[in-house]
C-alpha cells in the first residue's frame, strides 16, 4: 500500500492542530484580562460546584455509569464507520453482521434502560 | 477360588452398612462386625485348602476385576492375587483379627461408639486385606493408604483425650514419610519398568541397572519402617498406644506393623537383585531390634512395654526379610508367630486395665495372679512364648533367625548374630519385668482398687484361644511353612552360609541368655519396685527419653518443617508488602506515607506479580543463555 | 482524484473467513443463551426471574453440550474462522467439561432455599450498612448471575479453542469480565466480597497486559499471531530470540495467574473467601480448566520447539506452586482459605501433567481438570451448606463435631477431603497417578524433581484436609454450631453428583481416560 493515500489525512490533522494552538495563543495574547468573583469560579454545569469530599475530587459514582454507556455507544460508533467505508467489500455478510452486533448492543441497552440506569435518581 | 474378592468386598460392607445405618444398627452392629470377619475367616480357611490342592508349582490364582488406569503406556487392572504368600497373610489377619473382634464385643461393651469403633475396625480389616491380595503395587497401595487411614481414625478414636488426638496426628505424619517413599519407588518402578504388576516387576527387574535397584529398595525400605515402626521412624508406634485396646492388639501388634514386612517379602525380587539393599534391611533391623529392647526395659506403662517389644520384634522380622534366602521363610514364620502370642499380650493387658480401672502403670500392679487366674495363665503362656522359651512358639520362630544371623559371612555376622542375641537376653528380661511386677510380687495398688475381677467369658475366650497359638503355632509353623512358601521365593539365591557357630551352639547359646535374662529380670523385681521413677545411670535415662528418638525426629523432620511454614507465610503476608512499607516509610519518613501504603495490599499483591513476572523473564534469559 | 478513503476501500480486499457454524456451536448457543437472558432481564417480572433465568440457562447448557457431541461426532478435527478457531479433541473435551462442570456449578447459584432470595445480593453497588442495603436484605437478589454466568462460560469455551493470540485475549475478557462482577454479588459480607471482586479486577486487568504485551512481541518475533504460525518461527525465524522469549515469558505470566500458579496466585485466597460461595465453586472449577487448556495449546502448539527452554522454567513454578500451595494450606483456619490453598497445589499438579509433552500428558490433564472440577464443586456445595446465623460458617473452629449433627454432609465431605488428599479409590488418586505417571513416561529430569514434589507435597497436603476430618468426627462439637442448612434439590443434586463423579473417576476412570486419550491431539 503506498503511504502517499495517508497525505491528506496528515494534511487534514496539522491543519486542526493549528487551528487549536492559533485559537487559544491569540485569546490569550489579545482578550482582555478583568477578572471577577464570579469569572474565577469554577465551572460545572452552570451549578455551584457542591462541597468536595475530604481528600479532595471524588465525583457520584453515577458519573462513572454515564461515561461507560457514552463509551458503550462511542464504541458502536467507532465500528459503523469503517464498516461503511467498506460496506461495497463486505456485502450482505457484512451487513448481517452489523444488525447483529446492532441487536447486541440494544439488548444491552434495552436493559439499562429498563433497569433503571439511565435515571439520574 | 475366583471369588476369593469375597474376603475383602464381606468386611468392606459391614462397614459400610455400620456407618450408612448409623445409629439404627447401635444395638446389634458389633455383631455384625465380628459376623463379617468370621465369614471372611471361613472363606479364607476354604480358600487355602483349595490352593493347597493345587499341585505345588501352580499354587496362585489371580484375578482382574476391572482394568483400573488405563493411559497411553500405563496399565493397571484392579487385580487381586491369592498365592502362598498372600494366604498365611489372609489367614493371620481374619483369624486372629476375628479373635480380637469377638474380644472387643466386651472390651467396649460399656463405650457409647462401640458401633463407629467396629465400623472403623471393618474398614481396616477390609483395607488390610487389599493391601496382601492386591496384584500389583497400586494395589497394595491402596491398601496401605486404607489401613493407615483406619489406624489413624482407630488411634484418635477416644479423642476427649488430647494425648490420643496428639498420638494419631504423630502416627499419621510419621506414615506420611514412610508413604511418601513407597509412592515414589512405585512411581520409579513405572518410569523404568513400565509395569507396577508383582510378576512383571519380577520379570523385568534384571534389565535393571543396580543403582535403580538400590534407589526402589531403599525407597520401599523407607516405606516399610515408616508402617511397621522400624528406625528411625519408629516413634509414633508406641504412641498409638492411646487408642483401644483391642486396637493395639490388632493393628499395632499383629497385622498393620507387619504390612512393611510383608512389602519387603514381596518385593524379594528387588532385594535379591541388591545385596546392598538388603544390608540395608538388615542394618534396620538388627538396630531396631535392640533400640526397641533397650527402651522397652525402662518402661513402666503396660502398653508401652509391650509396644516397644513389638518394634523390637518386627525388628527381628527384618533382619530375617533382610538376610535372604531361607531367612524369608524364616521372618515370615516368626510374624505369624508373634500375631498370636503379641495379639495375646495386649488382650491380656486390656483384661489386666478392665479389672484395674483403666491403670497402666505396672508399679501400681502386683499380685494379681489370684484375681484373675485365666488372664495370668494366657499370659504367662505369651510371656514364655516372646521370650523364646522351648517349645512354645518363639522358641521355633526366633533362634533360626538368630541362627541365621550368624550365619552371614564375615564380620557382619558376628555382628548382627551377636546383636539378635543381646536382644533375645534384653527381650527376656524386660518381658520377665513385665510378668513379675504385674501379676507377682506385693500388691502395690492405689487405694480406689478394691476388688480386681477377672474379665467377662466373652474376652477369656479369645484369650485362651490365641493362648493355644502361643504354645503350639511355633513349631506347626516351622514345618508346614518353608515349604509352603518355596514357590514366593524361588529366586532367592541360598547364602554360603559362612557358620561362625554351629546350629546347636547358637540354640544352646540363645536359651541359655534367655534363662539368664529372665532369672535376672525375676530376681530383682519378685520384691516389687519403687513406686516413683528412680534417679538413674545415663542408659536408662535415655532409655526412659525413647533414646532421643522424639529429640532426634524433632530436630530433623518438624523444626525445619515449621521453619520452612513460617518463612513461607512471612513472605506470603508480608515479603513484599513489608519491603513496600519498610521502603516507604525509609523514602517518607513518616507515618502518614506508612499508613497509606498498608491501605493498598492490591499494591503489593501487584508488586509480587510484577516481581515474578521478572523473575519468570530473567529464568527465561538465563535458560537461553545458559 | 480519488479521496483517500476510496484508495482504502479498493487496497482492503477483504477476504470472507469460511465459518463452521456447528464448530462454534457451543459458543453461539452460550452467548445467545446470555443475550436473551440479558433480555429477560429487562422485560420479564421480578417475580418470574429467578424460575426463567435459572430454567433458560440450563436449557442453554444442555443445548451447547448436545452441539459439543455433535461437533465431536462430525467433524472432531478442524480450523474455523481462518484458522482463529481449532476444533480439535482437547477443545471439545475442555468444552464439555467447562459445560458440565458449569451446570453443576448453576445449580448451587440457582439454590433459593438457603438464603431466602438466593446466595447474590439484588444491587451490589449500594453501600454496605446504609437502610437502602437492609432494604434489600430481604430483597430477592440479583438474576443477572445467570445470564453473567453464561457469558464466561461461553469465553471459557472460546478460549480453550482459540488458535491465534488476539482470539485467546477476547476470550481471556470475556470470560475475565463477568467472573469480576459475579465476585461482588455475595449476599452475605459485602464487604470482602467486594473487595474481592476489585482486587480480581486490578491484578486480573494487569494480567492481561502482560498477555497484551507478550502478544505484540510475539508478533514482531514471528510476524503472525496464529500459534502454529509461532511454531514455525521459533526455529526458522531470524528475529531476535529475546522477542520470542519475552513473549513467552509475559504471556506464561497472565495464563499462570488465570491458573493461580506461585508467584502469581496472591489474589487466590482472598477471592476464593471473598467471593459468594457458588461462584468460588464455579471459578475453581471451570476457571482452572478453560486456563490449563488455553496453557496447554500455547505449550504444545506454539512452543513445543523450544520446550527445553520452557521446562525449567515452567517446572520451577510447578514445583514452588505445589510447594507453596501445599505448606500454606497447613497454617489456613478458614475452609475456603484452606481449600484456594488446595487449588493452588493442584494448579501445581496441573502444570507436572502439562509439561510432560507427550500425548500422556495431555490426557492426563485433561481427564485431572475433569475429576478435580466435580471434587471442587461438590466441596464449596458442602461449604455453601454449613451455616450459622451469620450465613456460611467459614471457620474451621465451627466445624467441629459436624459429623455427630449431620453425618451425611460430614461423611460426604471426608470423602471429597479425601479425594483431595489423593488417597486411593478417589479421583483425586487416580487423576494425581496419571499426572506424574505420564510426566515420568518422558524420564526428563526436570519431570523426575517435579513428580517427586508432587508426592512429596500431596503427603503435605495429606495434613491439612484430615485435620479438618478429624475436626468433624472427632472433635466436641461447639456450643451453638453451625447447623446444615436447609437446602432444595438443586444444591443437593450438585452436592452428590459431584461426590458420585469422584468416586466413579476413582473406582472405574477407564472410560473417561480412554476418552481423554482420544482427545488428547492438537491440530497443529
Amino acid at each position: 500500500m503506498s503511504l502517499s493515500a495517508y497525505v491528506p489525512i496528515l494534511f487534514l490533522f496539522a491543519l486542526a492542530a493549528a487551528f487549536a494552538l492559533f485559537s487559544v495563543g491569540v485569546s490569550q495574547i489579545v482578550g482582555p484580562k478583568r477578572a471577577n468573583r464570579a469569572k474565577l469560579e469554577a465551572y460545572e454545569c452552570g451549578i455551584e460546584p457542591s462541597p468536595e469530599p475530604v481528600g479532595g475530587g471524588r465525583f457520584p459514582v453515577r458519573f462513572f455509569l454515564v461515561a461507560m454507556l457514552f463509551i458503550v455507544f462511542d464504541i458502536e460508533i467507532i465500528f459503523l464507520y469503517p464498516w461503511a467505508v467498506s460496506f461495497n467489500a463486505l456485502g450482505l455478510f457484512g451487513f448481517v453482521e452489523m444488525l447483529l452486533f446492532i441487536g447486541t448492543v440494544l439488548i444491552a441497552y434495552a436493559y439499562v434502560w429498563r433497569r433503571g440506569g439511565l435515571d439520574w435518581d | 477360588m475366583n471369588s476369593f474378592w469375597l474376603l475383602i468386598a464381606i468386611p468392606l460392607a459391614s462397614a459400610a452398612i455400620l456407618l450408612l445405618l448409623g445409629r439404627w444398627a447401635d444395638r446389634w452392629g458389633h455383631w455384625l462386625g465380628v459376623l463379617s470377619v468370621g465369614v471372611a475367616f471361613g472363606l479364607a480357611v476354604s480358600y487355602f485348602v483349595q490352593l493347597r490342592g493345587l499341585p505345588a508349582d501352580d499354587r496362585s490364582a489371580e484375578i482382574d476385576l476391572f482394568p483400573f488406569l488405563h493411559v497411553g503406556s500405563l496399565q493397571v487392572d484392579f487385580g487381586l492375587l491369592f498365592d502362598p504368600l498372600s494366604a498365611v497373610f489372609v489367614l493371620l489377619i481374619t483369624g486372629v483379627g476375628f479373635l480380637i473382634h469377638v474380644y472387643a464385643v466386651g472390651y467396649m461393651a460399656h463405650d457409647p461408639k462401640r458401633r463407629t469403633f467396629f465400623a472403623y475396625f471393618n474398614l481396616f480389616v477390609a483395607a488390610m486385606l487389599l493391601l496382601v491380595l492386591g496384584n500389583n503395587y497400586v494395589m497394595l497401595y491402596f491398601g496401605w493408604e486404607g489401613v493407615g487411614l483406619a489406624s489413624y481414625l482407630l488411634i484418635s478414636f477416644w479423642y476427649t483425650r488430647n494425648s490420643a488426638a496428639t498420638a494419631g496426628k504423630k502416627a499419621f505424619l510419621m506414615n506420611r514419610v514412610g508413604d511418601a517413599g513407597l509412592a515414589i519407588a512405585i512411581f520409579i518402578m513405572f518410569a523404568t519398568l513400565g509395569t507396577v504388576d508383582y510378576s512383571g516387576v519380577a520379570e523385568g527387574v534384571a534389565r535393571l541397572s543396580s543403582g535403580v535397584t538400590l534407589a526402589i529398595g531403599l525407597l520401599l525400605l523407607i516405606g516399610a519402617c515408616g508402617k511397621s515402626g522400624q528406625f528411625p521412624l519408629q516413634a509414633w508406634l508406641p504412641d498409638a498406644m492411646e487408642g483401644p485396646t483391642p486396637v493395639s492388639a490388632l493393628i499395632h501388634a499383629a497385622t498393620m506393623v507387619t504390612a512393611g514386612v510383608y512389602l519387603i517379602a514381596r518385593s524379594n525380587p528387588i532385594f535379591n537383585a541388591n545385596p546392598t539393599a538388603q544390608a540395608f534391611v538388615v542394618a534396620i533391623g538388627a538396630i531396631t531390634l535392640v533400640m526397641g529392647a533397650i527402651i522397652g526395659c525402662a518402661k513402666d506403662d503396660i502398653k508401652r512395654v509391650l509396644a516397644w517389644s513389638t518394634v523390637s520384634q518386627i525388628g527381628y522380622m527384618f533382619l530375617g526379610v533382610g538376610l535372604g534366602g531361607g531367612a524369608y521363610a524364616l521372618a515370615l514364620i516368626h510374624l505369624l508367630a508373634h500375631g498370636f502370642f503379641k495379639a495375646g499380650l495386649f488382650l491380656g493387658a486390656g483384661s489386666v486395665m478392665h479389672g484395674m480401672r483403666d491403670q497402666v502403670d505396672i508399679r501400681r500392679f502386683g499380685g494379681l495372679w489370684k484375681y484373675m487366674k485365666i488372664t495370668w495363665a494366657t499370659f504367662g503362656l505369651a510371656w514364655l512364648a516372646i521370650i523364646g522359651l522351648p517349645p512354645l512358639s518363639g522358641y521355633y520362630s526366633k533362634e533360626p533367625i538368630i541362627a541365621a544371623a550368624f550365619d552371614r559371612p564375615g564380620w557382619t555376622g558376628w555382628l548382627y548374630g551377636g546383636a539378635a542375641l543381646l536382644g533375645a537376653a534384653l527381650t527376656a528380661f524386660y518381658m520377665t519385668r513385665l510378668f513379675v511386677l504385674t501379676f507377682h510380687g506385693p500388691k502395690r495398688w492405689t487405694e480406689e482398687i478394691e476388688h480386681p475381677h477377672e474379665s467377662p467369658p466373652i474376652m477369656t475366650v479369645p484369650l485362651i484361644l490365641l493362648a493355644f497359638g502361643s504354645v503350639g503355632a511355633g513349631y506347626l509353623l516351622s514345618t508346614s511353612v518353608p515349604d509352603w512358601l518355596t514357590p514366593v521365593f524361588e529366586g532367592a539365591h541360598e547364602g554360603e552360609g559362612a557358620h561362625h557357630l554351629s546350629h546347636a551352639a547358637v540354640t544352646w547359646l540363645s536359651i541359655v541368655v534367655t534363662v539368664l535374662g529372665a532369672l535376672l529380670a525375676w530376681a530383682l523385681f519378685r520384691r516389687g519396685t519403687a513406686l516413683v521413677e528412680q534417679p538413674a545411670g545415663a542408659l536408662v535415662r535415655a532409655a526412659r527419653r525413647n533414646l532421643y528418638g522424639d529429640a532426634f525426629n524433632e530436630t530433623v523432620f518438624e523444626k525445619p518443617g515449621l521453619y520452612l511454614t513460617r518463612a513461607l507465610v512471612y513472605f506470603d503476608n508480608k515479603g513484599l508488602d513489608g519491603l513496600v512499607n519498610g521502603l516507604a516509610a525509609l523514602v517518607g519518613g513518616g507515618s502518614s506515607r506508612l499508613g497509606r501504603t498498608q491501605t493498598g495490599f492490591v499494591r503489593s499483591y501487584a508488586l509480587s506479580m510484577l516481581g515474578g513476572a521478572l523473575l519468570v523473564a530473567v529464568a527465561f534469559l538465563v535458560v537461553r543463555l545458559g | 482524484m480519488t479521496t483517500a478513503v476510496d484508495v482504502l476501500a479498493q487496497e482492503l480486499q477483504i477476504r470472507l473467513p469460511a465459518l463452521d457454524y456447528l464448530a462454534m456451536g457451543p459458543m453461539l448457543v452460550l452467548f445467545g443463551g446470555a443475550c436473551l437472558g440479558v433480555l429477560v432481564e429487562a422485560f420479564a417480572t421480578r417475580r418470574s426471574r429467578p424460575f426463567l433465568q435459572f430454567w433458560l440457562s440450563l436449557i442453554a447448557l444442555v443445548a451447547a453440550l448436545v452441539t459439543v457431541v455433535r461437533a465431536a461426532n462430525n467433524s472432531p478435527q478442524a480450523f474455523t474462522a481462518d484458522t482463529a478457531i481449532a476444533v480439535d479433541g482437547p477443545a471439545l473435551f475442555l468444552q464439555g467439561t467447562v459445560i458440565v462442570l458449569g451446570m453443576v456449578a448453576l445449580l448451587l447459584m440457582g439454590e433459593r432455599r438457603i438464603d431466602k432470595g438466593g446466595p447474590f445480593v439484588a444491587r451490589a453497588s449500594v453501600p454496605v450498612g446504609g437502610e437502602a442495603d437492609r432494604r434489600q436484605a430481604r430483597e430477592s437478589g440479583s438474576t443477572e448471575v445467570f445470564p453473567l454466568t453464561l457469558f464466561a462460560l461461553g469465553g471459557m469455551t472460546l478460549f480453550v479453542a482459540a488458535n491465534d493470540l488476539l482470539t485467546m485475549f477476547v476470550a481471556l475478557e470475556v470470560f475475565s469480565l463477568p467472573l469480576y462482577l459475579l465476585c461482588a454479588l455475595a449476599r452475605r459480607r459485602r464487604l470482602i466480597s467486594q473487595e474481592a471482586a476489585l482486587k480480581y479486577f486490578l491484578l486480573g486487568a494487569f494480567a492481561s497486559a502482560f498477555f497484551v504485551f507478550g502478544t505484540a512481541l510475539l508478533y514482531g518475533f514471528a510476524g503472525t499471531l496464529r500459534l502454529g504460525g509461532i511454531h514455525t518461527a521459533a526455529l526458522g525465524s531470524t528475529a531476535n530470540p529475546l522477542l520470542l522469549f519475552g513473549g513467552i515469558a509475559l504471556i506464561a505470566v497472565a495464563l499462570l495467574f488465570k491458573v493461580a500458579a506461585v508467584p502469581f496466585h496472591v489474589w487466590t485466597p482472598d477471592v476464593y473467601q471473598g467471593a459468594p460461595t457458588p461462584v468460588t465453586a464455579f471459578m475453581a472449577a471451570c476457571t482452572k480448566a478453560a486456563a490449563i487448556g488455553a496453557l496447554l495449546r500455547v505449550l504444545y502448539v506454539a512452543l513445543d520447539r523450544v520446550r527445553w527452554d520452557i521446562e525449567p522454567v515452567i517446572g520451577a513454578v510447578a514445583i514452588l506452586t505445589m510447594l507453596v500451595g501445599a505448606v500454606l494450606a497447613v497454617t489456613q483456619t478458614d475452609i475456603k482459605r484452606l481449600l484456594a490453598y488446595s487449588s493452588i497445589a493442584n494448579a501445581g499438579y496441573l502444570l507436572v501433567g502439562a509439561l510432560a509433552f507427550s500425548r500422556e500428558g495431555v490426557s492426563s490433564s485433561l481427564f485431572y481438570l475433569a475429576a478435580y472440577g466435580f471434587t471442587v464443586v461438590a466441596a464449596f456445595a458442602v461449604v455453601a451448606l454449613v451455616r450459622d446465623e451469620d450465613g456460611e460458617a467459614t471457620h474451621l473452629r465451627r466445624w467441629a463435631g459436624l459429623g455427630r449433627r449431620s453425618p451425611v454432609v460430614a461423611g460426604l465431605f471426608t470423602f471429597l477431603l479425601l479425594a483431595f488428599a489423593g488417597i486411593p479409590l478417589t479421583s483425586g488418586f487416580t487423576s494425581k497417578f496419571a499426572v506424574f505417571s505420564a510426566a515420568l513416561g518422558t524420564s526428563g529430569q526436570w519431570q523426575v524433581a517435579m513428580v517427586i514434589a508432587g508426592v512429596v507435597t500431596s503427603m503435605v497436603l495429606a495434613f491439612p484436609y484430615l485435620r479438618v476430618v478429624v475436626m468433624m468426627w472427632l472433635s466436641e462439637p461447639v456450643e451453638n454450631g453451625p447447623m446444615v442448612a436447609n437446602a432444595g434439590t438443586l444444591t443437593w443434586t450438585a452436592l452428590w453428583v459431584g461426590a458420585f463423579a469422584t468416586l466413579v473417576l476413582g473406582v472405574y476412570p477407564a472410560p473417561v481416560l480412554d476418552l481423554a486419550h482420544k482427545a488428547a491431539e492438537f491440530l497443529q
